[in-house]
């Protein structure tokens, strides 16, 4: 009889691939990018604008339906320095991650800060995009380079202490 | 306002007062899952004149298995609006068992009325493959069986034994897609005799194209309401009279496919074989599954099985058993029905199974 080693471990690797659909709403925040431009859509109760949308206003429950073009600026409401290296990593250590709220805008998203030395930042600092070169502009975020100092004064508190 | 039936489950009657589901499509390509239940949801509480603030409790069914995302329910919210924050739950199940928590909770005498919806793509991934990640790890899902691949097994156990044949899976199969053709939201239905669809080469021996589910994406939403609230909402509310879940074991190979233990149990704890049922809707994916099925809930001559397809007609994932109970509400509504018995399942070959009786006065 053969003396074989009892099985006390087995390895069943699991893989599955997906398809995303990102939905009307957030389609025409994607394309966009492709022209320039922040896209965001406002809610017909609350007329909050978001951007992007996911095609609902999460408080109402209703379809934000009207399309709103956002300008280039905005606010910092907070951010975080990047000290940290993990796998993967594009950028240059330590760079800056911020929340960056367009004018006109009730929902904030992250985006890359840079022209600034990281001992100058701080909350409620004015910022504009900075667009990659046309023939760069895809679906995409990764269409605006990143967000600079536009050097007015900064925001007051009371105006972006919702969106942090 | 004309009494409420005796019950089989619970102490408080509670009735289904409306019900929507979305057009069931093989793949919706423009809309995102909050994009699909926004108009689901609207229509639901439209149909009643109700609104989000009307219902005091939310419970939903989904998978993010199917999306291949982390907290797909959470997002989902954004389809009703939770603003003020209130009370709300999810199954990891289909929408059926969703109903069944808020029918709990409605019984608590708490809330009057709850929503209730569910929403699943089969077209984000390749279902096969994910269904086969629910099964035992250890033994089965490193195997990577398809669920029509176990289906087959399941349909040949009930050959084996002489409980059915292939023309009988056929029968059903025509029956089903011929009943469809009424259906305004089915995604498969012909008029073609058995003999026609025996014709039609195997999937997996012994099951022909005509013997599966299609692939669909869809999603479901339903109103419950309790007691004096239901005749506010609706005419003829279909009361729950008995409701019941329950599951096998997880090991396919340990159970005899051929029949439905949990099924049997499930109808007798609502009380199936009580009164006479007009209508049955169960969610039979396999054609042959309606057979154990009936079977196991003892339903005879006399009764209209899935006059809308049922899952051959359209089988959207997580929210196919809802519609079961959708459809079963719907016919008591307009009175072609006075009591109907609606099935919803779970997990490969039938593994869990939940029957509602429902009634109208």
């Amino acid at each position: 009889m053969s003396e074989r080693e009892p099985v006390t471990m087995m390895a069943a690797t699991t893989r599955l691939d997906f398809e995303f659909t990102a939905g009307v709403a957030m389609s025409k925040n994607l394309h966009g990018y492709e022209e320039g431009k922040f896209i965001g859509q406002r809610c017909p109760k609350c007329k909050k604008v978001y951007v992007p949308s996911r095609g609902s206003c999460p408080t109402d429950g209703l379809p934000t339906d009207e399309v709103v073009e956002l300008p280039n600026t905005g606010t910092m409401t907070t951010y975080c320095v990047v000290n940290v290296p993990f796998a993967g990593q594009s950028i240059e250590i330590p760079y800056i991650c911020g929340q960056i709220l367009l004018d006109g805008a009730n929902l904030s998203f992250m985006g890359l800060i840079q022209e600034i030395p990281i001992d100058e930042i701080r909350m409620g600092m004015r910022v504009e995009a900075v667009w990659a070169p046309p023939e760069e502009w895809g679906p995409t975020l990764a269409s605006v380079k990143y967000f600079r100092p536009t050097g007015e004064p900064d925001a007051a508190y009371e105006t972006y202490k919702e969106y942090l | 306002m004309s009494g409420f039936p005796d019950l089989t489950s619970g102490s408080r009657p509670v009735g289904v007062v409306s019900f929507a589901q979305y057009d069931n499509v093989r793949r919706e390509d423009n809309r995102n899952e909050v994009e699909m239940l926004m108009p689901v949801v609207a229509e639901v509480f439209g149909n009643i004149g109700i609104t989000k603030d009307d219902v005091g409790f939310i419970c939903s069914g989904s998978t993010d298995y199917l999306i291949g995302g982390p907290f797909s329910f959470v997002a989902a919210l954004d389809a009703v609006g939770v603003w003020p924050p209130r009370a709300e739950s999810h199954v990891e199940m289909d929408g059926a068992w969703a109903l069944y928590e808020a029918w709990v909770l409605l019984q608590e005498g708490e809330i009057d009325a709850a929503l209730v919806y569910a929403f699943g793509r089969s077209s984000m991934g390749h279902l096969g493959e994910i269904l086969s990640v629910q099964l035992d790890p250890y033994y089965l899902a490193p195997l990577w069986p398809d669920p029509t691949s176990l289906a087959a097994l399941q349909a040949q156990a009930m050959i084996d034994k002489g409980l059915a044949s292939e023309a009988d899976f056929a029968a059903v199969a025509s029956r089903s897609r011929r009943s469809a053709l009424d259906n305004p939201k089915a995604q498969v239905a012909y008029d073609r005799s058995p003999e026609a669809l025996l014709a039609e080469d195997y999937e997996v021996a012994p099951l022909r194209r005509h013997a599966l589910p299609p692939l669909t994406d869809g999603c479901a939403a339903i109103v419950l309401a309790a007691g004096d609230r239901a005749y506010e909402l609706c005419e003829r509310p279909a009361f729950i009279t008995g409701i019941d879940h329950r599951i096998e074991t997880h090991s396919v190979g340990a159970r005899d496919l051929s029949t439905s233990p949990s099924t049997k149990l499930a109808g007798e704890k609502a009380g199936v074989g009580a009164k006479k049922v007009d209508v049955a809707e169960l969610h039979a994916p396999y054609a042959h599954q309606e057979l154990i099925l009936a079977e196991a809930l003892g339903l005879g001559e006399g009764v209209d099985v899935n006059p809308s397809g049922g899952a051959l007609a359209a089988n959207p994932m997580m929210s196919a058993g809802l519609i079961r109970i959708g459809e079963s509400a719907q016919r008591i509504w307009s009175g072609q029905a006075d009591r109907a018995v609606a099935h919803a399942t779970s997990g490969p070959c039938l593994q869990q199974n939940l029957v509602c009786v429902l009634e109208g006065v």
